[in-house]
């Protein structure tokens, strides 16, 4: 017999006995029934998680009550079943007396499930129609050993109704092994000498039916047997063991078995045992007399209970009890573990070296097997850096006594570079590599190259890393490369962050330095070069480095080759064209700058988008669908219930101050892409000017060459037009980060720059829509969901500057004066014109209903010329921050 | 003509590969359609845009559709799938078109069929066969939409079977030999289709050989609803099935290792019709017919296919090289599957 939930489950000679979970049963478990009666579905899953938890392979599922809806609350449970990955891989044993509740539960489930049950209790006509649905429906099915004159309780009566049973399964095409027979277990010892040999007869006909039936399975619900003794679980789980060591011998595949009752037979106390045995086995008459009074005794004697299990790992051996605590996360126990191992070594550093080493090992490989994922990886670092911390002192002692150096795998300098302060990737790649035993001199952001060179000489570094997200950090990586080059240095480069690539390391960074230059996707990838860089085979790792690069530039040249470019005067000519005498803009409620200081955190936070937070974590997923991922989900899970303790706390205690400020101004298009913003509605007095960019890469007829200029109304079509800016930051991450980052706590402090980021974003989303429905007010009835605003659903966009449709930094600084943002909430441009805080977010707003979002794409040098010209900086200097747009 | 059928494909099935078409969607394109060419003398006043609704096409365009059949029959084809992967009431409801649904999966059948009878007479020793194409819908049986409420579901079994029950009318009664339940993302989707497969077997009276081919959509190597490739097989195999496969998502060289598991357990033939390789960042797909050959020949060469083709992105360039890729090696051997149950 073959059934499927996520997983398989194979039932062959090898298996064993199967258990199936019995407590999401109404009629069975009386928590259940309670919490199905109130509709907590909540807590009702768990008891299903539990059972898996505890070794259930199948969970049956109950709604047989009078007074439940059993279609409606069966469909409910299996939906939210389903929707758990961790219960969901086993099949589930759908149960019911009623027929329709069984069909219910056969729609909602993806595997193959099986039925509980049918029998010729309504005869054969209803049990063939019943069978032949089932069949349909691709489940398995457990038959009762019950007939139209009643339930089996004899020997005979069960093997006669399982035969005919079978037979007309079978005739109807229903394939023998996915029969299921369940020859009826009734309670015994109940004082009624006719139930004494109910257990025998069931043992019996297994074995008969096994015999006689081929391909045919035996299931029973064990705890029926013990049911005179309930409120003695001593007794029942000794009584529940005793019977299934018989029945699996006589031939029983599973059962429905509370996982988490069941004592192991070879640990029943022999008195107790050989009383329940003689009940079970039928050997003596006073059998049941002799139980009821020895089960007396034990009543009040506990059962072993389960709560120990949680740290049921603390008995296993020193290194297990040091990997169990890296790899789940645990830093409980780990100095105390730490200062154990520490007594058994000569030196301190061993315990780092040896045990520590050896579990991060486990959760290097499993990370590296996908089977943990980074913010678990970053929990691990967190017990790793407590127990180091722990053991430093030691370790610095006996350093100072012997004079020695420690051992590592190699130090590595990283840094933010000049005029970026982007770090949380940077940090995370920190902490993955010092996992690995790599020694990590974090320099921070904004570390200008001199300063980096400087250290890593200092240092005598292994390898240098480089980290940057805003694309004139890109240059500032060639310009490291250029310096190592001039300082004539050979140690490796790596290159990492959002706006890297490898073509851009390849084709940039890599001819200017004569030493090994890689690219890093991300953290996971960072262990594996790193350790290439340091080891014996280093040099021919950074040949084929090398020579791959050569090949992704020889390619890139091709395809350059390919692409052209309009000239900028045919790309102007081809702009969208509006049809400006039809258009009428709305005034805005109010002309000029405005401020919202510390705006409500919990209104920003109703506002989040989450799937940029978990793509920070290297979760791969949309949210909220990845909390149910196959792969991820757990761990997406876990970090996002960890966040929203994280916000609740920066809200309640205000951590975080989110403040705003932005403009909106009469504006309209001059020649040459440019808008002039203008003080006053007269239009006479120009405040700034913006110069946008077109887009000039060949494309098919038809299609416009986009530029922002389009947007805004030309200044000779008479149209008081109008457009706006604005400058978001949230403050008070940076601080809180650096106090986890000396508790050494990574994980907390790049939950909280995540978390800053997300402050940010949400804030000017929701900006943007008060800009719409309020304070421009062109869209006053806009009334989206929240989903819809993710998918920018409405009117108008905002464009941020070094983004793809204006990705320029410098017009930042346009923006900068023109709200006087500095002053009014205290956010900065960096040299390379990168805002700090890093949480920030800064754009333009367009209100034009056919306003959208394009990339520029790769521009002309007329163009470069050109914008030159309009922004008054020299040809280098636009070539410089247009660099990555150049064909 | 279906025990015809079957005992025809299993003829062929013993002594050589059988090769499906290549993508329908990439062929169209190809043909720089208008809003115009997807309603002339049909719809000209339905309310909805249909530019994009492919499936229509049957109905506006039977000769182009027809003629990509015949491209494919040309190559080499064994086989026609019918241009009715969204011809569900479900997947047609974006278009307002749920009651043109018979008419989209009859249309659809008859294009393959006179292609497929055009090219048996041109070479009876190679006789073609139209598969009827049941696609996913746009909705999930299994995963709910909204994470407040992970019980709930956009869609209901018996909305699926009802839907799925008169695609396959409308295909059988357009000529459609045998049917293939593809692109599975969603297990329980695909129950309900075999479910209404087998109702209209039995009102029809008659067996229908049955494809089925699921999509493994990234590393996880799960199908969207989180089964394992044996899991799926498992969830499956009630339908006595003609055939189990995997299509789409990724290219050939990802679904290497999911067919490889296929083979161990499953007692029916396996088909592959993986994507032109992964697509570019403009969703195009340029791998060359060369290219995907050459990902491909382990799956051959290795004895794990019966039946192969192409999915996104494929052309008859590239079913051209595969005929001749599944000529060098032989068939998977039935019955080499490890004995499970």
């Amino acid at each position: 017999m073959i059934l499927s939930g996520l997983e398989p489950l194979i039932l062959n000679e090898s298996t064993g006995f199967v258990n199936v979970g019995e407590r999401a049963n109404v009629t069975g478990s009386r928590k259940f029934a309670r919490l199905i009666g109130e509709e907590n579905y909540e807590e009702a899953v768990e008891i299903s998680r539990v059972q898996v938890e505890d070794g259930a392979q199948i969970i049956d599922i109950n709604m047989d009550d009078a007074m439940l809806d059993g279609v409606a609350a069966m469909r409910r449970y299996l939906n939210l079943l389903s929707a758990e990955p961790s219960i969901a891989r086993v099949p589930f044993m759908i149960d019911s007396s009623k027929f329709e509740i069984i069909e219910a539960g056969l729609q909602c489930v993806q595997g193959k499930a099986i039925v509980n049950s049918i029998s010729l209790k309504e005869g054969e006509e209803e049990f063939t129609k019943h069978a032949k649905t089932i069949l349909r429906y691709g489940a398995a099915v457990v038959v009762m050993a019950f007939d139209e004159q009643g339930q089996a309780d004899t020997y005979q009566r069960r093997i006669d109704i399982c035969q005919r049973s079978y037979d007309t399964l079978v005739n109807l095409g229903f394939p023998p092994q996915d029969i299921v027979f369940d020859p009826n277990i009734f309670p015994i010892a109940t004082g009624i000498p006719e139930h004494d040999n109910y257990a025998i007869d069931f043992f019996n006909a297994t074995k008969w039916i096994k015999d006689n039936l081929p391909g045919a399975r035996i299931s029973g619900g064990v705890s029926n047997v013990s049911f005179s003794f309930r409120g003695n679980n001593v007794v029942r789980e000794a009584m529940h063991s005793v019977f299934l060591y018989h029945a699996i011998k006589h031939g029983m595949d599973m059962g429905i078995v509370n996982a988490g009752m069941l004592t192991v037979y070879d640990d029943i106390p022999k008195d107790l045992l050989e009383r329940v045995e003689d009940v079970v086995l039928n050997r003596r008459e006073d059998a049941a007399e002799r139980l009821i009074e020895f089960a007396e005794q034990v009543k009040d004697q506990e059962t072993g209970t389960k709560e120990t299990d949680k740290l049921k790992w603390r008995e296993g051996d020193l290194q297990e009890r040091i990997t169990h605590a890296l790899v789940k996360g645990i830093t409980e126990f780990i100095e105390e573990d730490a200062e154990e191992a520490r007594q058994h070594t000569d030196k301190t550093i061993e315990v780092i070296e040896g045990p520590l080493m050896v579990g991060m090992n486990v959760v290097g490989d499993l990370f590296g097997a996908g089977k943990m994922f980074l913010p678990q990886v970053v929990k691990s670092a967190r017990v790793m850096k407590k127990a180091v911390a722990y053991l430093l002192p030691y370790i610095e002692e006996e350093k100072k006594a012997s004079g020695q150096e420690t051992q590592n795998n190699g130090t590595i300098i990283m840094a933010t570079v000049k005029g970026d302060v982007h770090d949380i990737g940077k940090n995370i790649v920190g902490v993955v590599l010092s996992c690995n035993n790599f020694e990590v001199v974090d320099l921070g952001v904004m570390v200008p190259p001199e300063k980096i060179l400087d250290e890593a000489q200092a240092a005598n570094a292994d390898i240098i890393g480089l980290s940057g997200l805003i694309t004139p950090s890109l240059d500032e990586m060639v310009t490291v490369a250029q310096m190592m080059q001039e300082r004539d240095m050979n140690v490796p480069l790596l290159i990492g962050g959002a706006t890297t690539s490898k073509v851009h390391t390849a084709v940039k960074i890599e001819p200017e330095y004569n030493g090994a230059v890689i690219h890093v996707l991300d953290a996971s990838k960072s262990v594996p070069v790193a350790t290439a860089l340091v080891g014996d085979g280093r040099a021919s790792f950074a040949e084929d480095i090398r020579s791959q690069y050569v090949k992704i530039r020889e390619n890139n040249a091709k395809r350059r080759a390919k692409k052209t470019v309009s000239p900028l005067s045919l790309a102007r000519e081809n702009a969208v064209k509006f049809e400006w005498e039809n258009y009428s803009p709305v005034t805005p409620t109010q002309l000029g700058a405005q401020l919202l200081k510390d705006y409500s955190l919990e209104e920003i936070s109703k506002r989040f988008d989450w799937t940029p937070f978990f793509k920070s974590w290297q979760l791969a997923g949309k949210y909220p669908d990845i909390l149910e991922d196959q792969v991820v989900g757990e761990e997406a899970t876990k970090l996002f219930n960890d966040a929203q303790a994280q916000l609740k706390n920066i809200i309640e205690q205000k951590l975080f101050q989110c403040s705003a400020v932005f403009g909106l101004f009469p504006a309209n298009g001059i020649d040459n892409d440019s808008t002039e913003i203008y003080t006053d509605e007269n239009r006479n007095e120009v405040q700034a000017t913006l110069h946008h960019l077109r887009q000039q890469a060949d494309r098919p007829a038809q299609n416009p060459y986009r530029s922002l200029a389009d947007f805004v109304a030309p200044k000779d079509s008479q149209i008081k037009d109008y457009m706006g800016a604005f400058a978001v930051s949230c403050f008070g991450a940076e601080a809180l980060a650096e106090n986890y980052e000396a508790k050494h706590d990574d994980y907390n402090a790049i939950m909280i720059k995540a978390l800053a980021d997300r402050f940010a974003e949400a804030f000017a989303e929701l900006l943007h829509e008060k800009i719409r429905k309020q304070y421009w007010g062109y869209a006053a009835t806009e009334d989206l969901s929240n989903e819809a605003l993710i998918k920018e659903a409405y009117q108008g966009i905002r464009p941020a500057p070094g983004y793809p449709a204006c990705p320029e930094h410098t017009e930042k600084g346009t923006l900068w004066k023109l709200l006087d943002v500095d002053k009014n909430i205290g956010s900065i441009l960096t040299d390379n014109f990168a805002m700090a805080p890093a949480a920030s977010v800064s754009g333009w707003y367009f209100a034009h209903p056919e306003a959208r979002y394009f990339g520029l794409g790769k521009i002309g040098l007329d163009q470069v010329g050109d914008y030159a010209e309009r922004k008054g900086m020299s040809k280098k200097d636009a070539e410089k921050w247009l660099q990555p747009n150049l064909a | 003509m279906s025990l015809d059928t079957m005992t025809q494909l299993n003829e062929i099935l013993s002594k050589r590969i059988m090769l499906l078409d290549g993508a329908m969607g990439t062929m169209i394109q190809r043909h720089k359609l208008e809003e115009e060419d997807f309603r002339s003398g049909h719809f000209e006043n339905h309310p909805h845009p249909l530019k994009g609704n492919n499936d229509l096409l049957s109905i506006t365009r039977p000769e182009i559709i027809e003629g990509i059949h015949s491209a494919y029959f040309e190559v080499g084809s064994d086989f026609a799938t019918t241009n009715s992967f969204n011809g569900t009431t479900i997947a047609q409801a974006d278009y307002q078109m749920e009651a043109h649904v018979r008419d989209i999966n009859f249309h659809a059948a008859q294009c393959a069929r006179r292609a497929a009878d055009h090219w048996t007479q041109q070479t009876p020793e190679q006789p073609r066969f139209v598969i009827g194409s049941l696609g996913p819908t746009n909705r999930t049986a299994s995963i709910s939409p909204d994470v407040e409420d992970p019980g709930k579901r956009l869609v209901s079994f018996d909305d699926l079977r009802l839907a799925y029950k008169e695609a396959c009318n409308g295909l059988l009664d357009g000529g459609a030999d045998l049917l293939m339940i593809e692109t599975i993302f969603d297990t329980l989707n695909a129950k309900a289709a075999l479910f209404a497969a087998s109702e209209v077997m039995d009102e029809r009276g008659k067996n229908i050989p049955l494809m089925v081919s699921g999509t493994i959509t990234d590393a996880s190597g799960r199908t969207l609803s989180g089964q394992t490739v044996e899991a799926f097989w498992v969830s499956m195999m009630h339908g006595q099935l003609f055939s189990i496969g995997l299509n789409c998502a990724m290219g050939a060289k990802d679904m290497l290792p999911y067919i490889k598991r296929l083979d161990k357990v499953a007692t029916r033939s396996i088909s592959a019709h993986p994507n032109a390789g992964l697509p570019n960042e403009f969703g195009e797909y340029d791998q060359t017919p060369e290219e995907m050959v050459a990902e491909l020949e382990p799956f051959v060469a290795g004895g794990h296919l019966n039946i192969l083709g192409g999915c996104c992105g494929t052309t008859p360039d590239h079913i051209a090289a595969l005929k001749q890729l599944a000529e060098k090696y032989s068939p998977r051997k039935m019955g080499v599957a490890e004995k499970v149950a």
